[in-house]
Protein backbone atom coordinates (compact mmCIF):
# COMPACT_ATOMS: atom_id res chain seq x y z
CA UNK A 1 0.00 0.00 0.00
CA UNK A 2 1.32 3.42 -0.94
CA UNK A 3 -0.15 6.17 1.21
CA UNK A 4 0.43 9.77 0.23
CA UNK A 5 -0.92 12.91 1.80
CA UNK A 6 0.47 16.31 1.01
CA UNK A 7 -0.30 19.88 1.85
CA UNK A 8 1.86 22.52 0.26
CA UNK A 9 1.56 26.12 -0.76
CA UNK A 10 3.75 27.87 -3.31
CA UNK A 11 4.46 31.56 -2.89
CA UNK A 12 2.33 33.76 -0.64
CA UNK A 13 -1.11 33.31 0.88
CA UNK A 14 -2.76 33.44 -2.55
CA UNK A 15 -0.19 31.11 -4.17
CA UNK A 16 -0.94 27.74 -5.73
CA UNK A 17 -2.04 25.28 -3.11
CA UNK A 18 -1.93 21.51 -3.08
CA UNK A 19 -4.10 19.59 -0.68
CA UNK A 20 -4.04 16.00 -1.82
CA UNK A 21 -4.24 12.55 -0.31
CA UNK A 22 -4.64 9.07 -1.70
CA UNK A 23 -3.80 5.48 -0.94
CA UNK A 24 -3.22 2.88 -3.61
CA UNK A 25 -2.42 -0.84 -3.53
CA UNK A 26 1.10 -2.17 -4.22
CA UNK A 27 2.53 -3.60 -6.32
CA UNK A 28 0.81 -2.14 -9.32
CA UNK A 29 0.89 0.97 -11.44
CA UNK A 30 -0.89 4.06 -10.19
CA UNK A 31 -1.34 6.93 -12.61
CA UNK A 32 -1.62 10.49 -11.38
CA UNK A 33 -3.76 11.93 -14.10
CA UNK A 34 -4.88 15.48 -14.69
CA UNK A 35 -4.35 18.62 -16.74
CA UNK A 36 -1.01 20.47 -16.72
CA UNK A 37 -0.50 22.48 -13.58
CA UNK A 38 -2.82 20.39 -11.42
CA UNK A 39 0.00 19.56 -9.02
CA UNK A 40 0.65 15.97 -10.03
CA UNK A 41 4.36 16.50 -10.68
CA UNK A 42 4.69 18.35 -7.37
CA UNK A 43 3.15 15.35 -5.66
CA UNK A 44 5.72 13.12 -7.31
CA UNK A 45 8.59 15.41 -6.21
CA UNK A 46 7.31 15.26 -2.64
CA UNK A 47 7.30 11.47 -2.76
CA UNK A 48 10.84 11.44 -4.17
CA UNK A 49 11.92 13.93 -1.51
CA UNK A 50 13.04 16.58 -3.99
CA UNK A 51 10.43 18.99 -2.64
CA UNK A 52 10.29 19.97 1.00
CA UNK A 53 6.55 20.13 1.64
CA UNK A 54 4.77 22.17 4.31
CA UNK A 55 3.03 19.03 5.57
CA UNK A 56 3.26 15.52 4.21
CA UNK A 57 3.09 11.87 5.04
CA UNK A 58 4.28 9.24 2.61
CA UNK A 59 4.45 5.59 3.55
CA UNK A 60 5.23 2.66 1.32
CA UNK A 61 4.14 -0.76 2.60
CA UNK A 62 4.37 0.56 6.14
CA UNK A 63 7.83 2.16 5.75
CA UNK A 64 7.60 5.88 6.39
CA UNK A 65 9.49 8.02 3.87
CA UNK A 66 8.33 11.32 5.23
CA UNK A 67 6.04 12.31 8.07
CA UNK A 68 6.31 15.98 8.93
CA UNK A 69 4.08 15.53 11.98
CA UNK A 70 6.56 13.00 13.42
CA UNK A 71 9.54 15.04 12.16
CA UNK A 72 10.68 12.24 9.89
CA UNK A 73 11.98 13.08 6.45
CA UNK A 74 14.36 10.71 4.73
CA UNK A 75 16.64 12.54 2.29
CA UNK A 76 16.03 11.56 -1.36
CA UNK A 77 19.29 9.58 -1.47
CA UNK A 78 17.93 7.24 1.22
CA UNK A 79 14.36 6.90 -0.02
CA UNK A 80 15.21 4.45 -2.78
CA UNK A 81 12.66 5.91 -5.14
CA UNK A 82 13.90 5.52 -8.71
CA UNK A 83 12.80 8.52 -10.73
CA UNK A 84 12.40 8.71 -14.50
CA UNK A 85 12.30 12.40 -15.32
CA UNK A 86 10.60 13.91 -18.33
CA UNK A 87 13.96 15.21 -19.56
CA UNK A 88 15.87 11.95 -18.81
CA UNK A 89 18.65 13.77 -16.91
CA UNK A 90 21.40 11.39 -17.94
CA UNK A 91 24.86 12.44 -16.80
CA UNK A 92 26.40 13.93 -19.96
CA UNK A 93 30.00 13.20 -18.95
CA UNK A 94 29.42 9.48 -18.38
CA UNK A 95 28.86 6.70 -20.89
CA UNK A 96 25.48 4.99 -21.10
CA UNK A 97 26.89 1.96 -19.26
CA UNK A 98 28.27 4.12 -16.43
CA UNK A 99 24.99 6.00 -16.24
CA UNK A 100 23.17 2.70 -15.89
CA UNK A 101 25.52 1.55 -13.14
CA UNK A 102 25.36 4.83 -11.20
CA UNK A 103 22.37 3.87 -9.10
CA UNK A 104 23.23 0.16 -9.02
CA UNK A 105 26.58 0.90 -7.34
CA UNK A 106 24.92 2.99 -4.66
CA UNK A 107 22.08 0.60 -3.86
CA UNK A 108 22.20 -1.18 -0.48
CA UNK A 109 23.97 -4.54 -0.71
CA UNK A 110 20.97 -6.52 0.46
CA UNK A 111 18.62 -4.86 -2.03
CA UNK A 112 17.35 -7.15 -4.72
CA UNK A 113 16.39 -6.18 -8.21
CA UNK A 114 16.86 -6.99 -11.86
CA UNK A 115 20.34 -7.75 -13.11
CA UNK A 116 22.23 -5.41 -15.42
CA UNK A 117 22.09 -7.84 -18.35
CA UNK A 118 18.38 -8.41 -17.92
CA UNK A 119 17.58 -4.69 -17.95
CA UNK A 120 19.86 -4.00 -20.91
CA UNK A 121 18.20 -6.84 -22.83
CA UNK A 122 14.66 -5.83 -21.91
CA UNK A 123 15.16 -2.21 -22.93
CA UNK A 124 17.13 -3.05 -26.07
CA UNK A 125 19.96 -0.69 -25.19
CA UNK A 126 22.96 -2.99 -25.66
CA UNK A 127 24.19 -1.17 -28.79
CA UNK A 128 24.15 2.11 -26.85
CA UNK A 129 26.27 1.08 -23.87
CA UNK A 130 29.52 2.68 -25.06
CA UNK A 131 27.96 5.93 -26.21
CA UNK A 132 27.57 9.26 -24.46
CA UNK A 133 24.04 10.55 -23.75
CA UNK A 134 24.67 13.44 -26.17
CA UNK A 135 24.74 10.94 -29.03
CA UNK A 136 21.35 9.39 -28.22
CA UNK A 137 17.90 10.14 -29.60
CA UNK A 138 15.17 11.30 -27.24
CA UNK A 139 13.59 7.87 -27.13
CA UNK A 140 16.90 6.14 -26.47
CA UNK A 141 17.63 8.57 -23.66
CA UNK A 142 14.32 7.78 -21.99
CA UNK A 143 14.99 4.05 -22.25
CA UNK A 144 18.42 4.48 -20.64
CA UNK A 145 16.91 6.69 -17.92
CA UNK A 146 14.35 3.98 -17.26
CA UNK A 147 17.11 1.37 -17.02
CA UNK A 148 19.17 3.55 -14.71
CA UNK A 149 16.21 4.00 -12.36
CA UNK A 150 15.40 0.27 -12.43
CA UNK A 151 18.98 -0.71 -11.66
CA UNK A 152 19.11 1.49 -8.57
CA UNK A 153 16.99 -1.26 -6.94
CA UNK A 154 14.11 1.05 -6.12
CA UNK A 155 11.33 0.23 -3.70
CA UNK A 156 9.14 2.52 -5.76
CA UNK A 157 9.52 3.69 -9.33
CA UNK A 158 8.40 7.25 -10.02
CA UNK A 159 7.81 8.39 -13.57
CA UNK A 160 7.25 12.07 -14.23
CA UNK A 161 5.60 12.32 -17.65
CA UNK A 162 8.30 10.10 -19.12
CA UNK A 163 6.97 10.41 -22.66
CA UNK A 164 5.76 14.01 -22.70
CA UNK A 165 8.96 15.44 -24.18
CA UNK A 166 8.93 12.99 -27.12
CA UNK A 167 7.30 13.38 -30.50
CA UNK A 168 4.67 10.85 -31.58
CA UNK A 169 7.01 8.30 -33.25
CA UNK A 170 9.46 8.36 -30.30
CA UNK A 171 6.55 7.99 -27.89
CA UNK A 172 5.32 4.97 -29.77
CA UNK A 173 8.85 3.58 -29.57
CA UNK A 174 9.21 3.95 -25.80
CA UNK A 175 5.68 3.13 -24.60
CA UNK A 176 6.00 -0.63 -25.26
CA UNK A 177 9.20 -0.67 -23.16
CA UNK A 178 7.35 0.92 -20.26
CA UNK A 179 4.67 -1.72 -20.66
CA UNK A 180 7.32 -4.47 -20.63
CA UNK A 181 8.92 -3.12 -17.45
CA UNK A 182 5.49 -2.93 -15.87
CA UNK A 183 4.80 -6.56 -16.66
CA UNK A 184 8.24 -7.99 -15.89
CA UNK A 185 9.11 -6.39 -12.57
CA UNK A 186 7.01 -6.26 -9.46
CA UNK A 187 8.19 -2.83 -8.35
CA UNK A 188 5.29 -0.47 -7.60
CA UNK A 189 5.09 2.41 -10.05
CA UNK A 190 3.69 5.90 -9.64
CA UNK A 191 3.22 7.45 -13.07
CA UNK A 192 2.43 11.10 -13.74
CA UNK A 193 0.75 11.63 -17.08
CA UNK A 194 -1.83 13.61 -18.95
CA UNK A 195 -2.14 11.12 -21.81
CA UNK A 196 -5.04 8.70 -21.64
CA UNK A 197 -3.37 6.07 -23.81
CA UNK A 198 -0.51 5.81 -21.29
CA UNK A 199 -3.09 5.24 -18.57
CA UNK A 200 -4.76 2.52 -20.65
CA UNK A 201 -1.52 0.77 -21.46
CA UNK A 202 0.17 1.00 -18.10
CA UNK A 203 -2.00 1.86 -15.13
CA UNK A 204 -4.03 -0.29 -12.78
CA UNK A 205 -5.18 2.55 -10.60
CA UNK A 206 -5.99 6.11 -11.33
CA UNK A 207 -5.72 9.17 -9.12
CA UNK A 208 -7.60 11.94 -10.82
CA UNK A 209 -6.31 15.41 -9.96
CA UNK A 210 -7.41 18.94 -10.68
CA UNK A 211 -6.23 22.28 -9.26
CA UNK A 212 -4.17 20.71 -6.50
CA UNK A 213 -6.89 18.36 -5.31
CA UNK A 214 -7.69 14.71 -5.76
CA UNK A 215 -11.06 14.37 -7.47
CA UNK A 216 -11.34 10.59 -7.42
CA UNK A 217 -9.31 7.44 -7.02
CA UNK A 218 -10.08 3.94 -8.18
CA UNK A 219 -9.27 1.37 -10.80
CA UNK A 220 -8.97 2.65 -14.35
CA UNK A 221 -12.01 0.55 -15.33
CA UNK A 222 -14.19 1.89 -12.51
CA UNK A 223 -13.32 5.55 -13.01
CA UNK A 224 -13.71 5.35 -16.78
CA UNK A 225 -17.35 4.25 -16.40
CA UNK A 226 -18.29 7.26 -14.29
CA UNK A 227 -20.13 10.14 -15.90
CA UNK A 228 -19.67 12.59 -13.03
CA UNK A 229 -15.98 13.25 -13.75
CA UNK A 230 -15.84 15.83 -16.56
CA UNK A 231 -12.06 15.47 -16.62
CA UNK A 232 -12.59 11.97 -18.02
CA UNK A 233 -16.14 11.87 -19.36
CA UNK A 234 -15.88 15.31 -20.96
CA UNK A 235 -12.99 14.35 -23.23
CA UNK A 236 -13.49 13.67 -26.90
CA UNK A 237 -11.82 10.29 -26.39
CA UNK A 238 -13.79 9.48 -23.24
CA UNK A 239 -14.95 5.92 -22.91
CA UNK A 240 -15.06 2.89 -20.71
CA UNK A 241 -11.91 0.88 -20.25
CA UNK A 242 -12.91 -2.77 -20.38
CA UNK A 243 -10.87 -5.59 -18.91
CA UNK A 244 -10.94 -8.18 -21.72
CA UNK A 245 -9.47 -11.57 -22.48
CA UNK A 246 -8.61 -12.86 -25.92
CA UNK A 247 -10.97 -15.75 -26.76
CA UNK A 248 -9.89 -16.60 -30.30
CA UNK A 249 -8.47 -15.17 -33.50
CA UNK A 250 -10.14 -15.42 -36.87
CA UNK A 251 -7.22 -14.63 -39.10
CA UNK A 252 -9.19 -15.26 -42.30
CA UNK A 253 -11.67 -12.52 -41.48
CA UNK A 254 -9.11 -10.38 -39.68
CA UNK A 255 -11.00 -10.43 -36.42
CA UNK A 256 -10.27 -11.24 -32.80
CA UNK A 257 -12.98 -12.19 -30.33
CA UNK A 258 -12.59 -10.63 -26.93
CA UNK A 259 -14.56 -11.67 -23.87
CA UNK A 260 -15.50 -9.16 -21.20
CA UNK A 261 -17.86 -9.11 -18.23
CA UNK A 262 -20.77 -7.93 -20.39
CA UNK A 263 -20.37 -10.31 -23.32
CA UNK A 264 -18.12 -10.48 -26.37
CA UNK A 265 -16.59 -7.94 -28.70
CA UNK A 266 -15.15 -8.47 -32.17
CA UNK A 267 -12.22 -6.23 -32.93
CA UNK A 268 -9.60 -6.09 -35.69
CA UNK A 269 -6.97 -8.84 -35.31
CA UNK A 270 -4.83 -8.43 -32.18
CA UNK A 271 -1.29 -9.58 -31.59
CA UNK A 272 -1.93 -11.01 -28.10
CA UNK A 273 -2.28 -14.82 -27.91
CA UNK A 274 -5.61 -16.40 -26.88
CA UNK A 275 -6.10 -16.33 -23.12
CA UNK A 276 -4.14 -13.11 -22.65
CA UNK A 277 -5.74 -10.27 -20.73
CA UNK A 278 -5.85 -6.83 -22.25
CA UNK A 279 -7.60 -3.56 -21.75
CA UNK A 280 -9.76 -2.03 -24.42
CA UNK A 281 -11.11 1.49 -24.26
CA UNK A 282 -14.53 1.69 -25.90
CA UNK A 283 -14.96 5.35 -26.66
CA UNK A 284 -18.38 6.81 -25.96
CA UNK A 285 -18.55 8.40 -29.39
CA UNK A 286 -18.08 4.99 -31.04
CA UNK A 287 -21.08 3.49 -29.25
CA UNK A 288 -24.56 4.08 -30.64
CA UNK A 289 -27.87 2.61 -29.49
CA UNK A 290 -30.96 1.17 -31.14
CA UNK A 291 -34.33 0.66 -29.45
CA UNK A 292 -35.31 -2.21 -31.75
CA UNK A 293 -33.03 -5.08 -32.69
CA UNK A 294 -31.15 -3.84 -35.72
CA UNK A 295 -30.73 -6.00 -38.85
CA UNK A 296 -28.68 -5.67 -41.94
CA UNK A 297 -25.94 -3.55 -40.40
CA UNK A 298 -22.21 -3.58 -41.03
CA UNK A 299 -21.63 -3.16 -37.31
CA UNK A 300 -20.02 -6.29 -35.85
CA UNK A 301 -20.92 -5.76 -32.24
CA UNK A 302 -24.60 -5.57 -31.32
CA UNK A 303 -25.03 -6.10 -27.61
CA UNK A 304 -28.25 -6.06 -25.59
CA UNK A 305 -28.05 -3.51 -22.79
CA UNK A 306 -30.08 -1.53 -20.30
CA UNK A 307 -29.99 2.26 -20.11
CA UNK A 308 -28.76 3.12 -16.65
CA UNK A 309 -28.65 6.90 -16.88
CA UNK A 310 -29.04 9.70 -19.37
CA UNK A 311 -27.12 12.89 -18.71
CA UNK A 312 -26.64 16.09 -20.57
CA UNK A 313 -23.20 16.41 -22.10
CA UNK A 314 -22.86 19.82 -23.61
CA UNK A 315 -25.68 21.77 -25.25
CA UNK A 316 -26.61 19.27 -27.93
CA UNK A 317 -25.37 15.91 -26.71
CA UNK A 318 -26.27 13.35 -24.11
CA UNK A 319 -24.10 10.79 -22.32
CA UNK A 320 -25.75 7.40 -21.80
CA UNK A 321 -24.56 4.86 -19.33
CA UNK A 322 -25.45 1.36 -20.47
CA UNK A 323 -25.39 -1.72 -18.32
CA UNK A 324 -24.30 -5.01 -19.90
CA UNK A 325 -24.33 -7.64 -17.19
CA UNK A 326 -21.36 -6.87 -14.94
CA UNK A 327 -19.95 -4.27 -17.26
CA UNK A 328 -20.93 -0.78 -18.29
CA UNK A 329 -20.48 1.20 -21.48
CA UNK A 330 -20.76 4.91 -22.13
CA UNK A 331 -22.42 6.17 -25.25
CA UNK A 332 -22.45 9.72 -26.51
CA UNK A 333 -25.45 10.52 -28.68
CA UNK A 334 -27.05 13.75 -29.84
CA UNK A 335 -29.66 15.27 -27.54
CA UNK A 336 -32.06 15.12 -30.48
CA UNK A 337 -31.64 11.33 -30.76
CA UNK A 338 -32.06 10.91 -27.03
CA UNK A 339 -35.40 12.67 -27.07
CA UNK A 340 -36.57 11.11 -30.38
CA UNK A 341 -35.92 7.59 -29.06
CA UNK A 342 -37.23 8.57 -25.61
CA UNK A 343 -34.12 7.17 -23.97
CA UNK A 344 -34.61 6.88 -20.22
CA UNK A 345 -33.17 4.80 -17.37
CA UNK A 346 -34.45 1.22 -17.43
CA UNK A 347 -35.04 1.08 -21.18
CA UNK A 348 -33.77 -2.03 -22.94
CA UNK A 349 -31.64 -1.14 -25.96
CA UNK A 350 -28.98 -2.57 -28.26
CA UNK A 351 -25.54 -1.09 -28.03
CA UNK A 352 -23.76 -0.89 -31.37
CA UNK A 353 -19.97 -0.78 -31.52
CA UNK A 354 -18.13 -0.74 -34.83
CA UNK A 355 -15.12 -3.07 -34.95
CA UNK A 356 -13.28 -0.56 -37.06
CA UNK A 357 -13.39 1.84 -34.11
CA UNK A 358 -10.59 -0.25 -32.60
CA UNK A 359 -8.18 0.31 -35.42
CA UNK A 360 -4.53 -0.06 -34.45
CA UNK A 361 -3.82 3.66 -34.91
CA UNK A 362 -6.16 4.37 -32.03
CA UNK A 363 -4.17 2.20 -29.69
CA UNK A 364 -1.09 4.31 -30.00
CA UNK A 365 0.98 1.40 -31.15
CA UNK B 1 68.00 40.04 -27.76
CA UNK B 2 67.59 36.77 -25.85
CA UNK B 3 67.30 37.37 -22.05
CA UNK B 4 70.43 36.77 -19.97
CA UNK B 5 70.66 33.97 -17.36
CA UNK B 6 70.13 36.35 -14.42
CA UNK B 7 67.07 37.71 -16.17
CA UNK B 8 65.67 34.22 -16.63
CA UNK B 9 65.73 33.97 -12.85
CA UNK B 10 62.88 36.51 -12.65
CA UNK B 11 60.92 34.52 -15.27
CA UNK B 12 61.39 31.25 -13.35
CA UNK B 13 60.42 32.93 -10.09
CA UNK B 14 57.31 34.40 -11.68
CA UNK B 15 56.27 30.99 -13.01
CA UNK B 16 56.84 29.39 -9.61
CA UNK B 17 54.95 32.10 -7.72
CA UNK B 18 52.01 32.01 -10.16
CA UNK B 19 51.86 28.20 -10.06
CA UNK B 20 51.88 28.12 -6.28
CA UNK B 21 49.25 30.83 -6.06
CA UNK B 22 46.92 28.80 -8.28
CA UNK B 23 47.64 25.53 -6.46
CA UNK B 24 46.77 27.01 -3.08
CA UNK B 25 44.01 29.32 -4.30
CA UNK B 26 42.08 26.76 -6.35
CA UNK B 27 40.41 24.64 -3.62
CA UNK B 28 39.10 27.59 -1.57
CA UNK B 29 38.04 29.35 -4.78
CA UNK B 30 35.99 26.31 -5.92
CA UNK B 31 34.44 26.10 -2.45
CA UNK B 32 33.60 29.82 -2.47
CA UNK B 33 32.11 29.55 -5.96
CA UNK B 34 30.01 26.58 -4.89
CA UNK B 35 28.76 28.39 -1.78
CA UNK B 36 27.89 31.45 -3.86
CA UNK B 37 26.15 29.48 -6.61
CA UNK B 38 24.27 26.90 -4.54
CA UNK B 39 24.32 28.06 -0.94
CA UNK B 40 21.42 29.75 0.83
CA UNK B 41 22.82 31.24 4.01
CA UNK B 42 22.91 34.62 5.73
CA UNK B 43 25.93 36.67 4.75
CA UNK B 44 26.02 35.28 1.23
CA UNK B 45 26.17 38.74 -0.35
CA UNK B 46 28.88 39.71 2.14
CA UNK B 47 30.97 36.73 1.02
CA UNK B 48 30.28 37.68 -2.59
CA UNK B 49 31.58 41.21 -1.97
CA UNK B 50 34.58 39.97 -0.01
CA UNK B 51 35.60 37.57 -2.79
CA UNK B 52 35.43 40.30 -5.40
CA UNK B 53 37.19 42.94 -3.33
CA UNK B 54 40.67 42.34 -4.83
CA UNK B 55 39.23 43.10 -8.28
CA UNK B 56 38.21 46.61 -7.33
CA UNK B 57 40.67 47.57 -4.59
CA UNK B 58 44.05 49.08 -5.45
CA UNK B 59 46.54 46.19 -5.33
CA UNK B 60 48.75 48.24 -3.04
CA UNK B 61 45.93 48.31 -0.51
CA UNK B 62 45.59 44.52 -0.71
CA UNK B 63 49.35 44.24 -0.16
CA UNK B 64 49.17 46.62 2.79
CA UNK B 65 46.26 44.67 4.34
CA UNK B 66 48.29 41.48 3.97
CA UNK B 67 51.25 43.20 5.57
CA UNK B 68 49.09 44.27 8.52
CA UNK B 69 47.57 40.79 8.89
CA UNK B 70 50.48 38.49 8.02
CA UNK B 71 53.35 40.73 9.05
CA UNK B 72 55.55 39.56 11.91
CA UNK B 73 53.56 41.77 14.28
CA UNK B 74 50.22 41.07 12.59
CA UNK B 75 47.56 38.93 14.30
CA UNK B 76 47.98 35.96 11.95
CA UNK B 77 51.62 36.50 11.00
CA UNK B 78 52.85 36.54 14.61
CA UNK B 79 51.06 33.27 15.37
CA UNK B 80 52.41 31.60 12.23
CA UNK B 81 55.91 32.69 13.18
CA UNK B 82 55.65 31.65 16.85
CA UNK B 83 53.97 28.28 16.30
CA UNK B 84 55.37 27.08 12.99
CA UNK B 85 58.29 29.41 12.36
CA UNK B 86 56.68 30.46 9.10
CA UNK B 87 57.53 33.92 7.86
CA UNK B 88 55.56 35.23 4.89
CA UNK B 89 56.71 38.83 4.53
CA UNK B 90 59.60 39.33 2.10
CA UNK B 91 59.55 35.65 1.01
CA UNK B 92 58.60 33.73 -2.11
CA UNK B 93 55.73 32.15 -0.13
CA UNK B 94 54.51 35.65 0.70
CA UNK B 95 54.65 36.66 -2.96
CA UNK B 96 52.59 33.56 -3.76
CA UNK B 97 50.03 34.47 -1.09
CA UNK B 98 49.69 38.03 -2.40
CA UNK B 99 49.29 36.70 -5.95
CA UNK B 100 46.74 34.09 -4.81
CA UNK B 101 44.60 36.73 -3.11
CA UNK B 102 44.67 38.95 -6.19
CA UNK B 103 43.74 36.16 -8.63
CA UNK B 104 41.16 34.55 -6.31
CA UNK B 105 38.16 36.40 -7.81
CA UNK B 106 39.22 35.37 -11.32
CA UNK B 107 38.95 31.67 -10.44
CA UNK B 108 35.74 32.14 -8.46
CA UNK B 109 34.08 33.91 -11.37
CA UNK B 110 35.07 31.28 -13.92
CA UNK B 111 33.99 28.39 -11.69
CA UNK B 112 30.74 30.08 -10.75
CA UNK B 113 29.84 30.70 -14.37
CA UNK B 114 30.23 27.01 -15.16
CA UNK B 115 28.37 26.05 -11.97
CA UNK B 116 25.43 28.19 -13.08
CA UNK B 117 25.45 26.27 -16.35
CA UNK B 118 25.15 22.89 -14.60
CA UNK B 119 21.53 21.74 -14.50
CA UNK B 120 20.60 21.31 -10.82
CA UNK B 121 18.27 18.60 -12.11
CA UNK B 122 21.31 16.39 -12.69
CA UNK B 123 22.30 16.72 -9.04
CA UNK B 124 18.71 15.95 -8.07
CA UNK B 125 18.82 12.86 -10.29
CA UNK B 126 22.03 11.75 -8.58
CA UNK B 127 20.30 12.18 -5.21
CA UNK B 128 17.42 9.92 -6.20
CA UNK B 129 20.01 7.36 -7.30
CA UNK B 130 21.44 7.27 -3.80
CA UNK B 131 24.35 9.71 -3.98
CA UNK B 132 25.07 11.77 -0.84
CA UNK B 133 26.29 15.41 -0.94
CA UNK B 134 30.04 14.78 -1.33
CA UNK B 135 29.44 11.86 -3.70
CA UNK B 136 27.22 14.05 -5.91
CA UNK B 137 29.74 16.85 -5.93
CA UNK B 138 32.65 14.63 -6.87
CA UNK B 139 30.91 12.42 -9.44
CA UNK B 140 28.52 14.89 -11.08
CA UNK B 141 29.19 18.54 -10.30
CA UNK B 142 32.99 18.54 -10.36
CA UNK B 143 33.41 16.81 -13.74
CA UNK B 144 30.83 19.13 -15.28
CA UNK B 145 32.54 22.29 -14.04
CA UNK B 146 36.05 21.01 -14.83
CA UNK B 147 36.32 23.19 -17.96
CA UNK B 148 35.49 26.25 -15.86
CA UNK B 149 38.00 25.28 -13.18
CA UNK B 150 40.70 24.71 -15.77
CA UNK B 151 40.12 27.94 -17.67
CA UNK B 152 39.87 29.84 -14.37
CA UNK B 153 43.13 28.32 -13.19
CA UNK B 154 44.97 29.15 -16.42
CA UNK B 155 43.63 32.71 -16.47
CA UNK B 156 44.66 33.15 -12.82
CA UNK B 157 48.07 31.71 -13.62
CA UNK B 158 48.57 34.10 -16.52
CA UNK B 159 47.39 37.05 -14.45
CA UNK B 160 49.52 35.90 -11.50
CA UNK B 161 52.67 36.14 -13.64
CA UNK B 162 52.13 39.88 -13.77
CA UNK B 163 50.95 40.70 -10.25
CA UNK B 164 52.82 43.83 -9.13
CA UNK B 165 51.28 46.09 -6.52
CA UNK B 166 50.32 43.54 -3.91
CA UNK B 167 53.59 41.63 -4.29
CA UNK B 168 55.90 44.63 -4.03
CA UNK B 169 53.98 45.95 -1.02
CA UNK B 170 53.78 42.69 0.90
CA UNK B 171 56.87 40.78 -0.25
CA UNK B 172 59.10 43.63 -1.43
CA UNK B 173 61.47 43.51 -4.43
CA UNK B 174 64.25 41.07 -3.56
CA UNK B 175 66.07 39.53 -6.56
CA UNK B 176 65.89 35.73 -6.52
CA UNK B 177 63.41 35.79 -3.65
CA UNK B 178 60.43 37.97 -4.54
CA UNK B 179 61.53 39.80 -7.68
CA UNK B 180 59.04 38.45 -10.23
CA UNK B 181 58.87 39.50 -13.89
CA UNK B 182 57.00 42.79 -13.49
CA UNK B 183 59.14 43.75 -10.50
CA UNK B 184 62.29 43.01 -12.48
CA UNK B 185 60.99 45.14 -15.37
CA UNK B 186 60.19 47.91 -12.94
CA UNK B 187 63.66 47.67 -11.38
CA UNK B 188 65.25 47.74 -14.85
CA UNK B 189 63.39 50.89 -15.84
CA UNK B 190 64.63 52.53 -12.66
CA UNK B 191 68.24 51.62 -13.52
CA UNK B 192 70.18 53.87 -15.94
CA UNK B 193 70.77 51.97 -19.21
CA UNK B 194 68.29 49.22 -18.24
CA UNK B 195 65.97 49.84 -21.22
CA UNK B 196 67.21 46.76 -23.11
CA UNK B 197 66.64 44.49 -20.10
CA UNK B 198 63.16 45.95 -19.62
CA UNK B 199 62.31 45.41 -23.29
CA UNK B 200 63.50 41.77 -23.25
CA UNK B 201 61.56 40.96 -20.10
CA UNK B 202 58.47 42.77 -21.35
CA UNK B 203 58.56 40.65 -24.51
CA UNK B 204 58.74 37.45 -22.42
CA UNK B 205 55.89 38.72 -20.27
CA UNK B 206 53.74 39.44 -23.31
CA UNK B 207 54.47 36.03 -24.85
CA UNK B 208 53.55 34.24 -21.61
CA UNK B 209 50.29 36.17 -21.27
CA UNK B 210 49.20 35.43 -24.84
CA UNK B 211 50.19 31.76 -24.50
CA UNK B 212 48.22 31.52 -21.26
CA UNK B 213 45.05 32.93 -22.76
CA UNK B 214 45.25 30.70 -25.84
CA UNK B 215 45.90 27.67 -23.67
CA UNK B 216 42.93 28.50 -21.43
CA UNK B 217 40.61 28.68 -24.43
CA UNK B 218 41.96 25.51 -26.02
CA UNK B 219 41.92 23.50 -22.80
CA UNK B 220 38.38 24.61 -22.01
CA UNK B 221 37.15 23.52 -25.42
CA UNK B 222 38.97 20.19 -25.43
CA UNK B 223 37.65 19.37 -22.00
CA UNK B 224 34.08 20.33 -22.91
CA UNK B 225 34.37 18.03 -25.89
CA UNK B 226 35.66 15.21 -23.73
CA UNK B 227 32.72 15.69 -21.38
CA UNK B 228 30.27 15.40 -24.25
CA UNK B 229 28.90 18.86 -23.67
CA UNK B 230 30.15 20.71 -26.69
CA UNK B 231 27.78 21.85 -29.42
CA UNK B 232 27.28 19.09 -31.91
Amino acid sequence: MLEVSLSHRFGGADGFRIEAAFATPTPGVTALFGPSGCGKSTLLSAVAGLLRPDRARVALDGAVLVDTAARIALPPERRRCGVVFQDARLFPHLSVATNLRYGERRAPRDATGPAFEEVVELLGIRPLLGRRPGALSGGERQRVALGRALLSRPRLLLMDEPLAALDAPRRAEVLPFLARVRHRFRVPILLVTHALDEVDRLADHLVLMEAGRVLATGTVEALSARTDLPLLAGRRDAGVALACRVIAHDAARGLTRLGFAGGELRVPLRAEPPGEALRLRVRARDVSVAVTEPRGLSVQNILPALVESVEEAGPHEAMLRLRLGEAALLSRVTAEAASRLALRPGLAVWALVKSAAFGPEDEGE
Amino acid sequence: MWPLPEEWQAVRLSLSVALRSVAFGLPPAVLAAWLLARGRFPGRSLLDALVHLPLVMPPVVVGWLLLVTFGLRGPVGSLLNEWFGIRLVFTTAGASLATAVMSFPLIVRAVRLSLDAVDPGLEAAARTLGAGPLDRFVTVTLPLIAPGILSGAITAFAAGLGEFGAVITFASNIPGETQTLPLAIYAATQTPGGEAVAARLAAVSLALAVAGLLLADLAGRRLSLALGRAAR
